[in-house]
């Protein structure tokens, strides 16, 4: 396969956009490539943008939470941005719901939202050793 | 059956039978008012017209090819009528007023009636039956249009602030309009590039473990793509509904109000209000 999903690599953050149809071994190299890239740059945090992406299956939908919880071991966020509304539909009728993977609508607030939820978790190491809180869901009411 | 005889008595007698036709249409108390005059009589003179053309090539069933003309001129008159609000009793007379003339003519006329009035029952009958089935199928077409346009205008999505959504859901859920709900709210999501959307559900009259889910299906798409979902104008009775169904509602934010709701979307948006200041 030559064919592969360029990652890009911005300060303590990994960028990916996939902007071509998914295929299965694709999406294999990308989680691959991925992990890889996470380590090798200590990265904080990895922000995936599907605006591109039209057609969703359910192998897609677990590859991303997949990815999600590789990440989150690897102690680096991921977020989700660019959603397409079709595909938000078929993701829940396929009963994927991707708890756990923090979205947002677009490149922009997802990199804000990003940097807010990496720069929590270094605060909370700060503070005092680290109590293992999930800093990716918002303040509630 | 094949009544040659009835056939030429609509040949010769057509003028005839068309003045006996309207008046006998007259006197069944046609509403001449809400349908134009003129049409009415064009139709007519149109309708037996073509019933002679056609008769003329045998009168065998209305399905028929040759009788296409005759089927296309009462469709549209019985779809016009069932759209200018006339009843199907009044519709029926249209064609069933022809039976008493036709019969009268054929009485005067034929050596052997009974037979002839056989063949013009049958083919009167099955000119009526064929104008209600358009009638019916008018009907239908305006029930479908009216559904179709109420799901357009039940379902609009409004801009509250920069950022938020609202949109008021008023009257019964069903699948296909949770459906139009959903993705409208998706678009406009994306259009608006809102962060917070209010799902408004005061006008719901009744919520069921159907509409829960639906609603719960909407708030999870709405998460998938970046934007936080409120569900607002819960009333107590469904509160108390939702809780006895034993329906999760998990960690989506709930509040009795719209108020409510936009207040603490507004604080989210990181905008403050401030009482004016008095001088």
């Amino acid at each position: 396969m030559i064919e592969r999903i360029p990652i890009l690599k911005l300060g303590p953050f990994l960028l990916l956009s996939i902007q071509v149809d998914m295929h299965d071994q694709l999406a294999l190299d990308l989680q691959e490539d991925l992990t890889e890239q996470i380590v090798r740059h200590k990265a904080k945090g990895v922000l995936i943008d599907i605006s591109a992406l039209e057609i969703v299956d359910s192998f897609i939908g677990r590859m991303l939470s997949h990815i999600a919880q590789v990440s989150r071991i690897l102690d680096a966020k991921v977020i989700v941005v660019g959603m397409q509304p079709a595909v938000a539909i078929t993701l829940v009728e396929l009963g994927l719901s991707l708890d756990g993977i923090a979205t947002a609508l677009n490149m922009e607030k997802g990199m804000r939202r990003l940097e807010a939820m990496v720069a929590a978790d270094e605060s909370l190491e700060e503070s005092e050793g680290g109590e293992d809180t999930d800093a990716s869901t918002p303040p509630g009411d | 059956m094949y009544s040659t005889a009835l056939v030429e008595l609509l040949r010769t007698h057509e003028r005839p039978l068309l003045d006996a036709w309207i008046g006998a249409q007259r006197a069944a108390g046609m509403r001449i008012d809400l349908l134009n005059e003129t049409t009415i009589l064009a139709n007519s003179a149109e309708l037996l017209r073509r019933i002679t053309v056609a008769a003329a090539q045998g009168l065998g069933n209305l399905r028929e090819p040759h009788w296409q003309p005759v089927r296309a001129l009462l469709e549209r008159f019985s779809f016009d009528q069932s759209r200018a609000g006339l009843t199907p009793a009044q519709t029926a007379t249209f064609v069933f007023s022809l039976k008493e003339p036709l019969f009268k003519l054929i009485q005067n006329e034929c050596d052997d009636p009974l037979a002839e009035i056989w063949a013009a029952t049958r083919l009167i009958d099955d000119l009526g039956l064929y104008s209600m089935e358009s009638y019916m199928s008018g009907r239908e077409t305006v029930i479908r249009e009216q559904q179709e346009s109420m799901l357009e205008l039940s379902t609009p999505v409004v801009e509250l602030w920069d950022g938020i959504l609202a949109i008021p859901l008023i009257g019964a859920l069903d699948s296909n309009r949770t459906q139009v709900v959903m993705e409208s709210l998706l678009e406009k999501i994306v259009q608006t590039e809102s962060d917070i959307a209010i799902i408004d559900i005061t006008g719901v009259p009744t919520v069921d473990t159907m509409v829960a889910q639906h609603l719960l299906k909407t708030v999870t798409a709405a998460r998938l793509m970046g934007a936080q979902c409120i569900i607002s104008g819960i009333r107590p009775q469904i509160a108390a509904t939702i809780v006895h169904l034993g329906v999760d509602l998990g960690d989506v934010i709930t509040k009795a109000s719209l108020a409510d709701a936009f207040r603490l979307a507004l604080r989210q948006q990181g905008v403050r209000l401030a009482a004016p200041v008095r001088v």
